[in-house]
Formats: structure tokens, sequence, C-alpha cells
């Protein structure tokens, strides 16, 4: 039920893309309709922005969330495509040991990179 | 006037309404690549490919060779790539195709035996893999003393898929099978969930193990082709839908393997009507 499991968690991946990613093009975006509902941003894309979202928990640990959910998504599906074109087991067990170590070296890039740009 | 077809039997005009050119694909084992022929057949109302096939190898070309066994869209023998399409030849009217030339191959995604005969062993191989039968441990099976109850509507959750007549269409039109000749395919994978969803069955957990793995249900794109090559009308796309939820369930957890459907105790209080015969005695002695 292994490969059960890891298809679940690609699904779950993507419904949180779906979430996260609709509320950063909705803040990179429709900053007309957020400044009409009254939140008060403005001039999303500029710097001062840019480092006030880094600067606040709630954007680094949706940052982190989103990343992770992005490089499983995208990850799993490369690996289906791979394993689709027939190798055999050891190539398999190559394919997914590569794979599994570029998205923990990604995650950790990118995790450092948002917690630096939190504490900075 | 009419005569009678002397492979299929059945009733056909006389009147030719058409001519049509059957371009059929030939090979033989030895030949380097496989090679097109052309044949001139005419056309009666009622004429199935197959009735064209029999047409070329009785008049044009008695070197032709193809499967088929029942003429009428049972035995699953005659399927081939028409026009494009997968279809079962016997099944395949030759005008409702609209045109004159009516293109002919043996299915693709099967090693080709000769002419127009695929070698479907790779399809029966795999649906074995899926352990396509009621799985019990008991002596029941073997030693039958009477039905296992099951509801109307128990049946209904997996009676389409036992209209498979294991012709293989699916495996042609399905483009993973296509890349990937590990991969299940939809004709097993659909008679996997067929059992699975028995109410009668004990063996899910095996099963799954086979039709959840690696080369099992996940790599299942849902072009949905094979639902709509399939000549009976099963949806085996759904089938594998289905048995991807299933699995996902007992992965999780949230579903718990059923009871095995109990065999039927003896009638009590159960009179024959009157007027109503025996049964006759059984033809083999039970063990």
């Amino acid at each position: 039920m292994r490969e059960a499991t890891l298809w679940t968690l690609h699904l779950a991946a993507g419904v949180v893309i779906l979430v996260f990613l609709s509320i950063h093009m909705g803040i990179m975006h429709l900053e007309d309709v957020l400044t009409a509902l009254g939140t008060g941003y403005r001039d999303a894309l500029g710097w001062a922005s840019v480092v006030m979202r880094n600067k606040q928990l709630y954007f680094t640990i949706t940052y982190v969330i989103l990343l992770a959910a992005a490089l499983y998504h995208g990850l799993y599906g490369l690996r289906n495509i791979l394993l689709e074109l027939g190798p055999g087991p050891t190539a398999v067990r190559v394919i997914q040991g590569i794979l599994i170590l570029l998205g923990a070296s990604l995650f950790v890039l990118g995790t450092i990179a948002a917690i630096a740009a939190y504490v900075r | 006037m009419c005569q009678r077809n002397e492979h299929s039997g059945q009733a056909l005009s006389d009147e030719i309404v058409r001519e049509v050119v059957f371009r059929v694909q030939r090979y033989s084992p030895g030949q380097d690549r496989p090679v097109t022929r052309e044949y001139r057949v005419p056309v009666t109302r009622g004429m199935t490919v197959l009735d064209g096939l029999h047409y070329i190898r009785d008049n044009l070309d008695a070197t032709l060779s193809y499967r088929f066994s029942c003429r009428m869209g049972v035995c699953g023998s005659c399927g081939m790539y028409i026009n494009s399409f997968p279809r079962l030849a016997c099944q395949t009217q030759i005008l409702e195709l609209n045109s004159d030339l009516v293109d002919v191959r043996p299915m693709p995604n099967y090693p080709v035996v000769k002419d127009l005969v695929p070698d479907l062993s790779q399809l029966f191989a795999k649906h074995r893999e899926v352990q396509p039968f009621i799985i019990r441990n008991e002596q029941e099976l073997e030693h039958p003393t009477a039905e296992f109850l099951q509801k109307p509507e128990e049946l209904l959750r997996y009676l389409q898929f036992t209209y498979c007549i294991k012709c293989g269409l699916c495996l042609t039109a399905c483009p993973t099978v296509a890349t990937d000749p590990r991969y299940l395919g939809p004709q097993a994978l659909a008679q996997s969930y067929r059992y699975c969803a028995d109410t009668r069955d004990a063996g899910a957990e095996g099963r799954l193990r086979i039709a959840a793995g690696r080369d099992g249900v996940w790599r299942c794109h849902l072009a949905g082709a094979c639902s709509e090559a399939c000549p009976k009308g099963v949806d085996p796309a759904l089938g594998i839908q289905l048995l991807k939820r299933l699995a996902v369930l007992r992965a999780l957890s949230l579903k718990k393997p059923h009871s095995p459907a109990p065999v039927a105790g003896k009638r009590t209080g159960v009179e024959r009507r009157p007027g109503i015969p025996q049964p006759p005695p059984p033809t083999v002695e039970s063990r």
C-alpha cells in the first residue's frame, strides 16, 4: 500500500498548492480588489512590501509549506513519467534516490532562504 | 432474394450496394516488416468487416490469416484495428464505416503472430496476475453445499465488469500500455475491481497488493480510451478509478475489509409449489 499512500500525498499536495497559490496570486495580482476590501495592501511587488512580507511569520510558514508541497507534487509526477519509460529495478532505485536527494536539497535550501529573510 | 452467409449464417441480401477497397496489413514470421495489400470487395447490406475478410480469403487470397470464432461479439477473438479504431470485426458493419476504404490492421500494443492475428499471451498473463477469481479460505469453495448470499444491489456494484469478453481492445486503445509494457492495463485492473467489489470474495488484500502496486492503477492517465473502445460497453476506466479509491481508503485505514457473504442456510418451511417438477438428478457424482 506504499504506492497508495504516495499517490494520496500527491493529491493532498495538489490541494495545498491550489490554496496557497491562490493566496499568492491574489496578493500579487488583485491589489485593487484587496484595497477595495480594506486590507490596506498596496504595491505588492515593491521592495518594501516584499521585505515586509518576509518579516511576517505567517508568510515564512506558508513559503515553507508551499515549497514542500510543490517539490513533492512535481517530483512525484516526474518519477511517474520516468518509471513509465520502463527502467529496470536498479535504475528505478537510482531514479528514486536522485529525486529524493534533489527534493530534500531544494527543500533545505528554500527553507534556509525563507528563515534567513525572516530573521534579518 | 436472400442467401445465407456460409460462415456467419446471417441472411444477406444479394444486392451489391457498394464496392470497397480492403487495405489489409500482411505479415509473415521471418519478414522484416509488414506490407499492405489491397482487395476489392463487393459489399451487400448487413455485411461486416469479418464477412469481408471471409470474402477475401474465399475468393481472392487464401493465405490471409485472421482469428475469429463466434461471429456475434461474444468470444472476443476478432479484435482488429479497423479504420484507425479498435473494433471487433464481427460487430463492425462495412456500410456504417462510411468509407470506400476499409483499413484493417492487427491490434497495436501486441506482437503479431501472422497478418491480423495478434499474440494475446500478455493480456492473459496480466489477467491471471490479478487473481480474477473468488478467494475464500474455506472448504465451501471445494465442496459447495449451497450458494453464497448476495443482495441485488451488491451485485450491481460490479455487474458491468463481468461483461468483459477479454478481447483485448482496451489494451490496444490505452496510451499507457503503448509506452509501458509492464502496466497491468485496463482489462486486468477492471477485473481486479470486479472481484474486490464482490461481497462473496475475501481476497481483496492480496489482489490490491498487485493491482495497487507500482505497475498498477497509478499508471492510469485517465485518457478513457479503453472505455470508448470496449465493444461490450464496459467502463474499465471507471473500474480503475474505483480500485484507486479502494486502495487509498484501505491504505488510510478508512475502510475495513468486508466479511465475506455467508453461505445460504438450509431452507426450512418452504415447500415446492404444486405442479413444479423436481430437478433432474445430477449427471456428475459430487465428490
